[in-house]
Protein backbone atom coordinates (compact mmCIF):
# COMPACT_ATOMS: atom_id res chain seq x y z
CA UNK A 1 0.00 0.00 0.00
CA UNK A 2 1.41 3.35 -1.08
CA UNK A 3 0.54 6.77 0.31
CA UNK A 4 1.51 10.04 -1.32
CA UNK A 5 0.78 13.49 0.07
CA UNK A 6 1.96 16.86 1.21
CA UNK A 7 3.81 17.18 4.52
CA UNK A 8 2.44 19.17 7.47
CA UNK A 9 5.24 19.67 9.90
CA UNK A 10 5.14 19.78 13.71
CA UNK A 11 7.80 19.77 16.45
CA UNK A 12 8.53 17.58 19.48
CA UNK A 13 6.05 16.53 22.19
CA UNK A 14 2.85 17.30 20.25
CA UNK A 15 0.33 16.55 23.00
CA UNK A 16 -3.22 15.22 22.80
CA UNK A 17 -4.63 18.53 24.07
CA UNK A 18 -3.19 20.19 20.96
CA UNK A 19 -4.37 17.39 18.66
CA UNK A 20 -7.93 17.61 19.99
CA UNK A 21 -8.58 20.10 22.82
CA UNK A 22 -10.57 18.71 25.75
CA UNK A 23 -13.25 21.37 25.32
CA UNK A 24 -14.46 19.32 22.33
CA UNK A 25 -14.54 16.00 24.17
CA UNK A 26 -18.20 16.42 25.02
CA UNK A 27 -18.85 14.63 21.75
CA UNK A 28 -17.51 11.55 20.03
CA UNK A 29 -18.92 12.61 16.64
CA UNK A 30 -15.94 11.98 14.37
CA UNK A 31 -16.69 14.79 11.89
CA UNK A 32 -16.96 17.29 14.72
CA UNK A 33 -13.69 16.05 16.25
CA UNK A 34 -11.98 16.22 12.85
CA UNK A 35 -13.02 19.84 12.37
CA UNK A 36 -11.00 20.81 15.48
CA UNK A 37 -7.93 18.70 14.68
CA UNK A 38 -4.65 20.44 15.73
CA UNK A 39 -6.67 23.58 16.40
CA UNK A 40 -4.53 24.89 19.27
CA UNK A 41 -1.37 24.60 17.16
CA UNK A 42 -2.91 25.90 13.92
CA UNK A 43 -6.56 27.05 14.02
CA UNK A 44 -6.92 26.61 10.23
CA UNK A 45 -5.32 23.15 10.03
CA UNK A 46 -8.47 21.12 9.39
CA UNK A 47 -9.48 23.44 6.54
CA UNK A 48 -6.03 23.78 4.95
CA UNK A 49 -5.15 20.12 4.49
CA UNK A 50 -6.08 17.94 1.54
CA UNK A 51 -7.25 14.35 1.89
CA UNK A 52 -4.21 12.07 1.91
CA UNK A 53 -1.77 14.60 3.34
CA UNK A 54 0.86 13.44 5.81
CA UNK A 55 1.92 14.76 9.23
CA UNK A 56 5.65 14.70 10.04
CA UNK A 57 6.83 15.50 13.56
CA UNK A 58 9.64 15.14 16.06
CA UNK A 59 9.76 12.93 19.13
CA UNK A 60 7.01 11.82 21.54
CA UNK A 61 4.08 12.60 19.19
CA UNK A 62 0.71 12.20 20.94
CA UNK A 63 1.91 12.51 24.53
CA UNK A 64 -0.55 13.12 27.33
CA UNK A 65 -4.08 11.82 27.48
CA UNK A 66 -5.37 8.39 26.48
CA UNK A 67 -8.13 10.00 24.41
CA UNK A 68 -8.68 7.94 21.27
CA UNK A 69 -10.37 11.06 19.95
CA UNK A 70 -6.83 12.23 19.04
CA UNK A 71 -5.90 9.68 16.34
CA UNK A 72 -9.56 9.64 15.23
CA UNK A 73 -9.53 13.43 14.71
CA UNK A 74 -6.34 13.15 12.63
CA UNK A 75 -7.65 10.27 10.54
CA UNK A 76 -11.09 11.77 9.95
CA UNK A 77 -9.57 15.15 9.04
CA UNK A 78 -8.09 13.34 6.05
CA UNK A 79 -4.50 12.74 7.16
CA UNK A 80 -3.35 9.42 5.72
CA UNK A 81 -0.23 8.84 7.81
CA UNK A 82 1.81 10.27 10.67
CA UNK A 83 5.59 9.96 10.52
CA UNK A 84 7.41 10.93 13.72
CA UNK A 85 10.75 10.32 15.37
CA UNK A 86 8.82 8.55 18.14
CA UNK A 87 5.30 8.25 19.48
CA UNK A 88 3.87 8.36 23.00
CA UNK A 89 2.90 4.88 24.13
CA UNK A 90 -0.89 5.17 24.37
CA UNK A 91 -1.18 7.14 21.12
CA UNK A 92 0.86 4.49 19.29
CA UNK A 93 -1.52 1.77 20.43
CA UNK A 94 -4.66 3.82 19.76
CA UNK A 95 -3.51 4.71 16.23
CA UNK A 96 -3.19 1.06 15.24
CA UNK A 97 -6.43 0.18 17.00
CA UNK A 98 -8.44 2.69 14.97
CA UNK A 99 -6.54 2.13 11.73
CA UNK A 100 -4.40 5.25 11.43
CA UNK A 101 -1.04 4.22 9.92
CA UNK A 102 1.98 5.61 11.76
CA UNK A 103 5.69 5.14 11.14
CA UNK A 104 8.73 5.91 13.25
CA UNK A 105 11.57 7.60 11.38
CA UNK A 106 14.59 9.27 13.03
CA UNK A 107 14.70 11.96 10.31
CA UNK A 108 10.99 12.86 10.58
CA UNK A 109 11.62 15.88 12.80
CA UNK A 110 14.55 17.17 10.75
CA UNK A 111 15.12 16.50 7.05
CA UNK A 112 11.50 16.18 5.92
CA UNK A 113 10.14 19.73 5.59
CA UNK A 114 6.79 21.51 5.57
CA UNK A 115 5.17 21.19 2.15
CA UNK A 116 7.40 18.37 0.86
CA UNK A 117 5.80 15.87 -1.52
CA UNK A 118 6.35 12.50 0.13
CA UNK A 119 5.56 8.95 -0.93
CA UNK A 120 5.48 6.06 1.55
CA UNK A 121 5.25 2.31 1.12
CA UNK A 122 3.44 1.19 4.26
CA UNK A 123 4.43 -2.47 3.84
CA UNK A 124 8.16 -1.90 3.62
CA UNK A 125 8.51 1.40 5.48
CA UNK A 126 10.32 2.90 2.47
CA UNK A 127 9.87 6.69 2.28
CA UNK A 128 10.67 8.92 -0.72
CA UNK A 129 10.77 12.70 -0.41
CA UNK A 130 10.13 13.78 -4.03
CA UNK A 131 10.85 17.43 -3.16
CA UNK A 132 14.39 16.76 -1.95
CA UNK A 133 14.96 13.49 -3.79
CA UNK A 134 16.02 11.83 -0.55
CA UNK A 135 15.02 8.32 0.49
CA UNK A 136 14.51 6.98 4.00
CA UNK A 137 13.80 3.65 5.62
CA UNK A 138 11.38 3.79 8.56
CA UNK A 139 11.52 1.38 11.49
CA UNK A 140 9.41 -1.57 10.35
CA UNK A 141 6.04 -2.03 12.05
CA UNK A 142 6.26 -4.92 14.56
CA UNK A 143 4.64 -8.10 13.18
CA UNK A 144 1.95 -8.18 15.84
CA UNK A 145 0.84 -4.66 14.92
CA UNK A 146 0.79 -5.56 11.22
CA UNK A 147 -1.63 -8.37 12.06
CA UNK A 148 -3.93 -5.86 13.72
CA UNK A 149 -3.77 -3.61 10.64
CA UNK A 150 -4.39 -6.56 8.32
CA UNK A 151 -7.46 -7.52 10.33
CA UNK A 152 -8.66 -3.92 9.92
CA UNK A 153 -8.05 -2.81 13.49
CA UNK A 154 -8.78 -4.24 16.89
CA UNK A 155 -12.57 -4.37 16.58
CA UNK A 156 -12.73 -6.93 13.75
CA UNK A 157 -9.84 -8.77 15.38
CA UNK A 158 -11.81 -9.15 18.61
CA UNK A 159 -15.10 -9.83 16.82
CA UNK A 160 -13.53 -12.96 15.36
CA UNK A 161 -12.89 -14.15 18.89
CA UNK A 162 -16.13 -12.98 20.50
CA UNK A 163 -17.60 -16.48 20.38
CA UNK A 164 -15.68 -17.29 23.54
CA UNK A 165 -17.14 -14.35 25.37
CA UNK A 166 -16.31 -15.10 28.97
CA UNK A 167 -13.01 -16.05 30.43
CA UNK A 168 -14.04 -16.90 33.97
CA UNK B 1 15.49 -15.40 36.17
CA UNK B 2 15.55 -12.24 38.31
CA UNK B 3 12.64 -9.92 37.57
CA UNK B 4 11.33 -6.51 38.52
CA UNK B 5 7.96 -6.12 40.23
CA UNK B 6 6.39 -5.05 36.92
CA UNK B 7 7.76 -8.13 35.13
CA UNK B 8 6.62 -10.47 37.91
CA UNK B 9 3.05 -9.16 37.85
CA UNK B 10 2.85 -9.49 34.05
CA UNK B 11 4.32 -13.01 34.17
CA UNK B 12 1.82 -14.10 36.83
CA UNK B 13 -1.08 -12.82 34.71
CA UNK B 14 0.03 -14.36 31.43
CA UNK B 15 0.70 -17.91 32.58
CA UNK B 16 4.45 -17.53 32.31
CA UNK B 17 7.32 -18.36 34.66
CA UNK B 18 9.12 -15.25 33.54
CA UNK B 19 8.95 -12.44 31.01
CA UNK B 20 11.62 -10.23 29.47
CA UNK B 21 11.39 -6.60 28.36
CA UNK B 22 10.29 -6.33 24.74
CA UNK B 23 8.24 -9.54 24.75
CA UNK B 24 4.56 -9.37 23.89
CA UNK B 25 2.26 -11.10 26.36
CA UNK B 26 -1.48 -11.54 26.62
CA UNK B 27 -2.47 -10.89 30.23
CA UNK B 28 -5.62 -11.59 32.23
CA UNK B 29 -7.07 -8.36 33.60
CA UNK B 30 -8.21 -7.94 37.19
CA UNK B 31 -10.07 -4.69 36.62
CA UNK B 32 -11.07 -2.45 33.71
CA UNK B 33 -12.89 0.88 33.65
CA UNK B 34 -13.77 3.96 31.63
CA UNK B 35 -15.21 7.42 32.26
CA UNK B 36 -17.83 9.66 30.63
CA UNK B 37 -15.37 10.84 27.93
CA UNK B 38 -13.86 7.50 26.96
CA UNK B 39 -16.76 5.20 27.95
CA UNK B 40 -19.18 5.98 25.10
CA UNK B 41 -16.53 5.10 22.48
CA UNK B 42 -15.58 1.96 24.42
CA UNK B 43 -19.22 0.86 24.56
CA UNK B 44 -19.51 1.32 20.79
CA UNK B 45 -16.44 -0.89 20.34
CA UNK B 46 -17.88 -3.46 22.76
CA UNK B 47 -21.07 -3.65 20.70
CA UNK B 48 -19.31 -3.72 17.32
CA UNK B 49 -17.01 -6.46 18.54
CA UNK B 50 -20.06 -8.60 19.21
CA UNK B 51 -19.96 -8.21 22.99
CA UNK B 52 -23.10 -9.43 24.76
CA UNK B 53 -22.12 -9.38 28.44
CA UNK B 54 -18.97 -7.97 29.98
CA UNK B 55 -16.46 -10.66 30.94
CA UNK B 56 -17.17 -10.16 34.67
CA UNK B 57 -19.48 -7.40 35.97
CA UNK B 58 -17.56 -7.28 39.28
CA UNK B 59 -14.41 -6.29 37.42
CA UNK B 60 -15.77 -3.50 35.26
CA UNK B 61 -16.41 0.05 36.44
CA UNK B 62 -17.89 3.10 34.73
CA UNK B 63 -17.25 6.44 36.42
CA UNK B 64 -18.78 9.65 35.07
CA UNK B 65 -16.27 12.11 36.51
CA UNK B 66 -14.89 14.33 33.73
CA UNK B 67 -17.79 16.53 32.61
CA UNK B 68 -20.22 15.39 35.33
CA UNK B 69 -22.33 16.83 36.98
CA UNK B 70 -23.24 17.42 33.34
CA UNK B 71 -21.69 20.63 32.10
CA UNK B 72 -23.78 20.92 28.93
CA UNK B 73 -26.20 18.94 26.77
CA UNK B 74 -23.59 16.92 24.81
CA UNK B 75 -21.95 15.96 28.13
CA UNK B 76 -25.35 14.92 29.47
CA UNK B 77 -25.78 12.64 26.45
CA UNK B 78 -22.39 11.01 27.05
CA UNK B 79 -23.14 10.49 30.74
CA UNK B 80 -26.51 8.98 29.79
CA UNK B 81 -24.83 6.53 27.43
CA UNK B 82 -22.63 5.04 30.11
CA UNK B 83 -25.45 5.06 32.68
CA UNK B 84 -27.70 3.09 30.34
CA UNK B 85 -24.95 0.62 29.50
CA UNK B 86 -24.23 0.11 33.21
CA UNK B 87 -27.92 -0.62 33.85
CA UNK B 88 -28.23 -2.94 30.90
CA UNK B 89 -25.11 -4.84 31.95
CA UNK B 90 -26.11 -4.71 35.64
CA UNK B 91 -22.72 -3.31 36.59
CA UNK B 92 -22.43 -2.97 40.37
CA UNK B 93 -19.56 -0.49 40.05
CA UNK B 94 -21.27 2.36 38.26
CA UNK B 95 -20.99 5.53 40.34
CA UNK B 96 -23.80 8.05 39.96
CA UNK B 97 -23.43 11.73 40.91
CA UNK B 98 -23.42 11.88 44.70
CA UNK B 99 -21.56 8.56 44.88
CA UNK B 100 -19.13 9.46 42.13
CA UNK B 101 -15.56 10.55 42.81
CA UNK B 102 -12.59 11.20 40.53
CA UNK B 103 -11.83 7.70 39.29
CA UNK B 104 -8.24 7.50 40.53
CA UNK B 105 -9.20 8.72 43.98
CA UNK B 106 -12.36 6.60 44.14
CA UNK B 107 -11.29 3.15 42.93
CA UNK B 108 -8.41 2.58 45.42
CA UNK B 109 -10.53 4.04 48.23
CA UNK B 110 -13.32 1.59 47.37
CA UNK B 111 -10.91 -1.36 47.42
CA UNK B 112 -11.67 -2.18 43.77
CA UNK B 113 -8.07 -1.95 42.53
CA UNK B 114 -5.53 -3.89 44.55
CA UNK B 115 -1.89 -4.87 44.94
CA UNK B 116 -0.66 -7.39 42.38
CA UNK B 117 -3.45 -6.57 39.91
CA UNK B 118 -3.14 -5.99 36.20
CA UNK B 119 -5.50 -3.08 35.46
CA UNK B 120 -6.35 -1.06 32.38
CA UNK B 121 -8.45 2.07 32.32
CA UNK B 122 -9.48 4.32 29.47
CA UNK B 123 -7.73 7.25 31.09
CA UNK B 124 -4.03 8.01 30.99
CA UNK B 125 -3.74 8.50 34.76
CA UNK B 126 -4.65 4.87 35.37
CA UNK B 127 -0.95 4.53 36.24
CA UNK B 128 -1.93 5.93 39.68
CA UNK B 129 -2.62 2.43 41.08
CA UNK B 130 1.02 1.47 40.74
CA UNK B 131 1.20 3.05 44.18
CA UNK B 132 -0.57 -0.09 45.45
CA UNK B 133 1.96 -2.37 43.76
CA UNK B 134 -0.26 -3.05 40.74
CA UNK B 135 0.62 -3.07 37.02
CA UNK B 136 -1.84 -0.45 35.89
CA UNK B 137 -1.91 1.55 32.70
CA UNK B 138 -4.05 3.81 30.57
CA UNK B 139 -5.40 2.69 27.20
CA UNK B 140 -7.71 4.07 24.53
CA UNK B 141 -11.39 3.29 24.15
CA UNK B 142 -10.85 0.51 21.61
CA UNK B 143 -8.52 -1.45 23.89
CA UNK B 144 -10.93 -0.91 26.77
CA UNK B 145 -14.02 -1.92 24.77
CA UNK B 146 -12.25 -5.07 23.60
CA UNK B 147 -11.10 -5.87 27.14
CA UNK B 148 -14.68 -5.57 28.41
CA UNK B 149 -15.46 -8.48 26.06
CA UNK B 150 -12.47 -10.72 26.70
CA UNK B 151 -11.06 -9.77 30.11
CA UNK B 152 -7.61 -9.84 28.56
CA UNK B 153 -5.31 -7.56 26.65
CA UNK B 154 -1.82 -7.67 25.18
CA UNK B 155 1.18 -5.80 26.52
CA UNK B 156 4.74 -5.24 25.43
CA UNK B 157 6.74 -5.96 28.58
CA UNK B 158 8.34 -2.61 29.44
CA UNK B 159 11.94 -2.03 30.40
CA UNK B 160 12.15 -0.84 34.00
CA UNK B 161 13.83 2.30 35.32
CA UNK B 162 14.54 2.68 39.02
CA UNK B 163 14.29 5.93 40.97
CA UNK B 164 15.78 5.76 44.45
CA UNK B 165 15.01 8.63 46.81
CA UNK B 166 17.02 9.03 49.99
CA UNK B 167 17.61 11.79 52.52
CA UNK B 168 15.15 13.77 54.60
CA UNK B 169 12.12 15.60 53.22
CA UNK B 170 11.94 19.28 54.08
CA UNK B 171 8.72 20.70 55.48
CA UNK B 172 6.23 21.41 52.65
CA UNK B 173 8.00 19.00 50.29
CA UNK B 174 5.68 16.20 49.20
CA UNK B 175 5.19 13.42 46.70
CA UNK B 176 4.13 16.05 44.15
CA UNK B 177 7.52 17.75 44.43
CA UNK B 178 9.38 14.45 44.00
CA UNK B 179 7.52 13.57 40.82
CA UNK B 180 7.80 17.09 39.36
CA UNK B 181 11.53 17.01 40.11
CA UNK B 182 11.80 13.60 38.43
CA UNK B 183 9.96 14.73 35.28
CA UNK B 184 12.07 17.89 35.22
CA UNK B 185 15.20 15.77 35.29
CA UNK B 186 14.29 13.12 32.69
CA UNK B 187 11.83 15.03 30.46
CA UNK B 188 8.33 14.31 29.16
CA UNK B 189 9.57 11.32 27.18
CA UNK B 190 12.33 10.30 29.60
CA UNK B 191 10.46 7.13 30.54
CA UNK B 192 8.58 6.55 27.30
CA UNK B 193 7.28 2.94 27.18
CA UNK B 194 9.04 2.22 30.49
CA UNK B 195 8.04 1.09 33.96
CA UNK B 196 9.14 3.68 36.53
CA UNK B 197 9.85 1.98 39.83
CA UNK B 198 10.05 4.35 42.79
CA UNK B 199 11.90 3.17 45.89
CA UNK B 200 14.33 4.08 48.63
CA UNK B 201 13.89 5.24 52.22
CA UNK B 202 11.90 8.37 51.33
CA UNK B 203 9.31 6.36 49.41
CA UNK B 204 9.21 3.69 52.13
CA UNK B 205 8.37 6.39 54.69
CA UNK B 206 5.63 7.98 52.58
CA UNK B 207 1.90 7.76 53.20
CA UNK B 208 -0.30 6.33 50.45
CA UNK B 209 -1.58 9.70 49.25
CA UNK B 210 1.94 10.83 48.32
CA UNK B 211 2.62 7.49 46.63
CA UNK B 212 -0.57 7.87 44.56
CA UNK B 213 0.52 11.36 43.51
CA UNK B 214 3.94 10.11 42.40
CA UNK B 215 2.64 7.16 40.36
CA UNK B 216 -0.20 9.32 38.95
CA UNK B 217 2.25 11.50 37.04
CA UNK B 218 4.47 8.70 35.67
CA UNK B 219 2.56 9.16 32.40
CA UNK B 220 3.86 12.74 32.28
CA UNK B 221 7.33 11.26 31.71
CA UNK B 222 5.84 8.97 29.04
CA UNK B 223 5.83 5.86 31.24
CA UNK B 224 3.57 2.88 30.82
CA UNK B 225 3.38 2.34 34.57
CA UNK B 226 4.69 3.89 37.76
CA UNK B 227 5.06 1.34 40.51
CA UNK B 228 5.99 1.12 44.19
CA UNK B 229 6.59 -2.16 46.04
CA UNK B 230 3.77 -2.73 48.53
CA UNK B 231 4.69 -2.79 52.23
CA UNK B 232 3.12 -2.40 55.68
CA UNK B 233 1.80 1.07 54.75
CA UNK B 234 0.11 -0.42 51.67
CA UNK B 235 -1.27 -3.27 53.76
CA UNK B 236 -2.83 -0.96 56.31
CA UNK B 237 -4.44 1.08 53.49
CA UNK B 238 -5.79 -1.96 51.66
CA UNK B 239 -6.77 -4.47 54.32
CA UNK B 240 -10.14 -3.03 55.30
CA UNK B 241 -11.04 -1.90 51.80
CA UNK B 242 -10.21 -4.88 49.59
CA UNK B 243 -13.23 -6.49 47.92
CA UNK B 244 -11.24 -9.55 46.85
CA UNK B 245 -7.88 -11.25 47.58
CA UNK B 246 -4.68 -9.46 46.64
CA UNK B 247 -1.03 -10.30 46.36
CA UNK B 248 2.22 -8.48 47.10
CA UNK B 249 5.04 -8.64 44.56
CA UNK B 250 8.50 -7.10 44.82
CA UNK B 251 11.55 -6.79 42.62
CA UNK B 252 14.39 -9.26 42.98
CA UNK B 253 17.59 -7.68 44.32
CA UNK B 254 19.41 -8.59 41.09
CA UNK B 255 16.57 -7.53 38.74
CA UNK B 256 17.71 -5.64 35.64
CA UNK B 257 17.03 -1.94 35.17
CA UNK B 258 17.62 0.06 32.04
CA UNK B 259 18.61 3.01 34.23
CA UNK B 260 18.91 3.78 37.93
CA UNK B 261 18.68 7.26 39.39
CA UNK B 262 19.73 7.77 43.00
CA UNK B 263 18.77 11.16 44.40
CA UNK B 264 19.30 12.65 47.85
CA UNK B 265 16.38 15.03 48.33
CA UNK B 266 17.50 16.60 51.61
CA UNK B 267 18.04 20.01 50.02
CA UNK B 268 14.90 19.89 47.89
CA UNK B 269 12.42 22.74 48.07
CA UNK B 270 8.89 22.77 46.62
CA UNK B 271 8.91 22.38 42.84
CA UNK B 272 6.76 24.10 40.20
CA UNK B 273 6.27 23.05 36.56
CA UNK B 274 5.99 26.21 34.45
CA UNK B 275 4.12 26.57 31.14
CA UNK B 276 3.75 24.67 28.90
CA UNK B 277 5.38 21.41 29.92
CA UNK B 278 5.35 19.23 33.05
CA UNK B 279 9.13 18.98 32.52
CA UNK B 280 9.68 22.76 32.72
CA UNK B 281 10.34 22.47 36.45
CA UNK B 282 11.81 25.13 38.73
CA UNK B 283 12.26 25.61 42.47
CA UNK B 284 9.46 27.74 43.85
CA UNK B 285 12.05 30.28 45.11
CA UNK B 286 13.18 30.91 41.52
CA UNK B 287 9.72 32.17 40.56
CA UNK B 288 9.40 35.80 41.57
CA UNK B 289 6.31 37.94 41.15
CA UNK B 290 4.26 35.56 39.06
CA UNK B 291 0.76 36.84 39.73
CA UNK B 292 -2.02 34.26 39.50
CA UNK B 293 -5.69 34.65 38.70
CA UNK B 294 -6.74 31.23 39.93
CA UNK B 295 -5.60 28.42 42.23
CA UNK B 296 -7.04 24.93 41.81
CA UNK B 297 -6.61 22.34 44.57
CA UNK B 298 -7.86 18.84 43.79
CA UNK B 299 -7.79 16.31 40.90
CA UNK B 300 -6.69 12.69 40.58
CA UNK B 301 -3.20 13.91 41.41
CA UNK B 302 -3.90 15.82 44.62
CA UNK B 303 -7.58 15.49 45.61
CA UNK B 304 -7.16 13.24 48.65
CA UNK B 305 -7.88 14.10 52.28
CA UNK B 306 -4.17 14.46 53.08
CA UNK B 307 -3.90 17.07 50.30
CA UNK B 308 -6.86 19.02 51.68
CA UNK B 309 -5.37 18.92 55.20
CA UNK B 310 -2.19 20.54 53.89
CA UNK B 311 -4.21 23.24 52.09
CA UNK B 312 -6.27 23.85 55.25
CA UNK B 313 -3.13 24.29 57.36
CA UNK B 314 -2.20 27.22 55.14
CA UNK B 315 -5.68 28.65 54.53
CA UNK B 316 -6.80 28.49 58.18
CA UNK B 317 -7.44 32.01 59.43
CA UNK B 318 -6.33 33.57 56.12
CA UNK B 319 -8.14 34.86 53.05
CA UNK B 320 -7.65 34.10 49.40
CA UNK B 321 -6.12 37.19 47.76
CA UNK B 322 -8.64 39.67 46.36
CA UNK B 323 -7.01 39.24 42.93
CA UNK B 324 -7.29 35.43 42.93
CA UNK B 325 -10.03 32.80 42.79
CA UNK B 326 -9.36 29.59 44.70
CA UNK B 327 -11.31 26.45 43.77
CA UNK B 328 -11.04 23.33 45.92
CA UNK B 329 -12.36 19.97 44.72
CA UNK B 330 -12.44 17.03 47.16
CA UNK B 331 -11.69 13.92 45.08
CA UNK B 332 -14.53 11.69 46.26
CA UNK B 333 -17.59 11.63 48.52
CA UNK B 334 -15.49 9.99 51.27
CA UNK B 335 -12.88 12.74 51.00
CA UNK B 336 -15.66 15.34 51.06
CA UNK B 337 -17.30 13.74 54.11
CA UNK B 338 -13.99 13.50 55.94
CA UNK B 339 -13.12 17.11 55.10
CA UNK B 340 -16.51 18.12 56.49
CA UNK B 341 -15.99 16.10 59.69
CA UNK B 342 -12.54 17.61 60.25
CA UNK B 343 -13.78 21.17 59.71
CA UNK B 344 -11.69 21.66 56.59
CA UNK B 345 -14.62 22.82 54.46
CA UNK B 346 -15.38 25.51 57.03
CA UNK B 347 -11.76 26.67 56.84
CA UNK B 348 -11.92 26.81 53.03
CA UNK B 349 -15.21 28.70 52.95
CA UNK B 350 -14.01 31.12 55.64
CA UNK B 351 -10.89 31.70 53.51
CA UNK B 352 -13.31 32.58 50.67
CA UNK B 353 -12.33 29.66 48.50
CA UNK B 354 -15.02 27.92 46.43
CA UNK B 355 -15.58 24.25 47.28
CA UNK B 356 -16.85 22.03 44.47
CA UNK B 357 -18.35 18.58 44.28
CA UNK B 358 -15.84 16.01 42.92
CA UNK B 359 -15.13 16.40 39.20
CA UNK B 360 -12.16 16.45 36.82
CA UNK B 361 -13.71 19.59 35.26
CA UNK B 362 -11.08 22.33 35.60
CA UNK B 363 -8.00 20.13 35.08
CA UNK B 364 -8.72 19.66 31.39
CA UNK B 365 -10.47 22.95 30.74
CA UNK B 366 -13.89 21.34 30.86
CA UNK B 367 -15.71 23.53 33.36
CA UNK B 368 -15.65 24.71 37.01
CA UNK B 369 -12.67 26.99 36.47
CA UNK B 370 -11.90 27.55 32.77
CA UNK B 371 -9.26 30.24 32.07
CA UNK B 372 -9.63 33.23 29.72
CA UNK B 373 -6.88 34.50 27.40
CA UNK B 374 -4.06 36.01 29.42
CA UNK B 375 -5.10 34.33 32.68
CA UNK B 376 -2.73 32.30 34.78
CA UNK B 377 -3.43 29.50 37.25
CA UNK B 378 -1.45 27.56 39.79
CA UNK B 379 -2.90 24.09 39.99
CA UNK B 380 -2.31 20.81 41.81
CA UNK B 381 -3.32 18.95 38.65
CA UNK B 382 -1.02 17.09 36.27
CA UNK B 383 -0.77 18.84 32.90
CA UNK B 384 0.06 22.37 31.81
CA UNK B 385 -0.01 21.89 28.04
CA UNK B 386 -1.07 24.81 25.83
CA UNK B 387 -4.79 25.40 26.34
CA UNK B 388 -5.09 22.67 28.96
CA UNK B 389 -7.29 24.69 31.36
CA UNK B 390 -8.96 26.92 28.81
CA UNK B 391 -7.83 29.50 26.27
CA UNK B 392 -4.66 28.79 24.26
CA UNK B 393 -3.24 32.02 25.66
CA UNK B 394 -3.78 31.00 29.30
CA UNK B 395 -1.06 29.51 31.49
CA UNK B 396 -0.91 26.75 34.08
CA UNK B 397 1.75 26.28 36.76
CA UNK B 398 1.73 22.83 38.37
CA UNK B 399 2.51 22.59 42.09
CA UNK B 400 1.71 20.85 45.36
CA UNK B 401 -1.36 21.65 47.50
CA UNK B 402 0.94 23.57 49.89
CA UNK B 403 2.28 25.84 47.15
CA UNK B 404 -1.16 26.24 45.54
CA UNK B 405 -2.76 27.24 48.85
CA UNK B 406 0.07 29.64 49.71
CA UNK B 407 -0.15 31.14 46.22
CA UNK B 408 -3.92 31.61 46.58
CA UNK B 409 -3.28 33.68 49.71
CA UNK B 410 -0.36 35.64 48.24
CA UNK B 411 -2.01 36.21 44.84
CA UNK B 412 1.25 35.12 43.23
CA UNK B 413 3.28 31.94 43.22
CA UNK B 414 4.61 31.63 46.77
CA UNK B 415 6.44 29.29 49.11
CA UNK B 416 4.24 28.33 52.09
CA UNK B 417 6.76 29.91 54.47
CA UNK B 418 6.07 33.28 52.83
CA UNK B 419 2.47 33.37 54.02
CA UNK B 420 2.68 31.51 57.34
Amino acid sequence: MTIRGKIWKFGNDVDTDVIIPARYLNTSDVKELASHCMEDADPEFARKIARGDIIAAGSNFGCGSSREHAPIAIKEAGISLVIAESFARIFYRNAFNIGLPILELPQAGGAIAQGDDVEVDIETGSITDHTTGLQYQANPIPPFMRELLTAGGLVPYVASRAARTTRR
Amino acid sequence: MPMTIAEKILAAHSGRDDVKPGELVEADLDFVFANDITGPMAIRVFNKAGGKMVFDPQRVALIPDHFVPNKDIPSAIQAKEIREFARQQKLPHYFEVGRMGIEHVLLPEQGLVLPGDVIIGADSHTCTYGALGAFSTGVGSTDLGAAMVTGTTWFRVPESMRFIFSGKLNRWVSGKDLILYTIGRIGVDGARYRAMEFCGPVIEGMQMSDRFTICNMAIEAGAKVGIIAPDAITESYVKNRARRPYRFFSSDPDARYEATYDWDITQMEPQVACPHSPANVHKVSELKDIAIDQAVIGSCTNGRIEDLRVAAKILRGRKVSSTTRCIILPGSPDVYRQALAEGLLQIFIDAEAAVSTPTCGPCLGGYMGVLAAGERAVSTTNRNFIGRMGHVKSEVYLASPAVAAASAVAGRIAHPDEVL
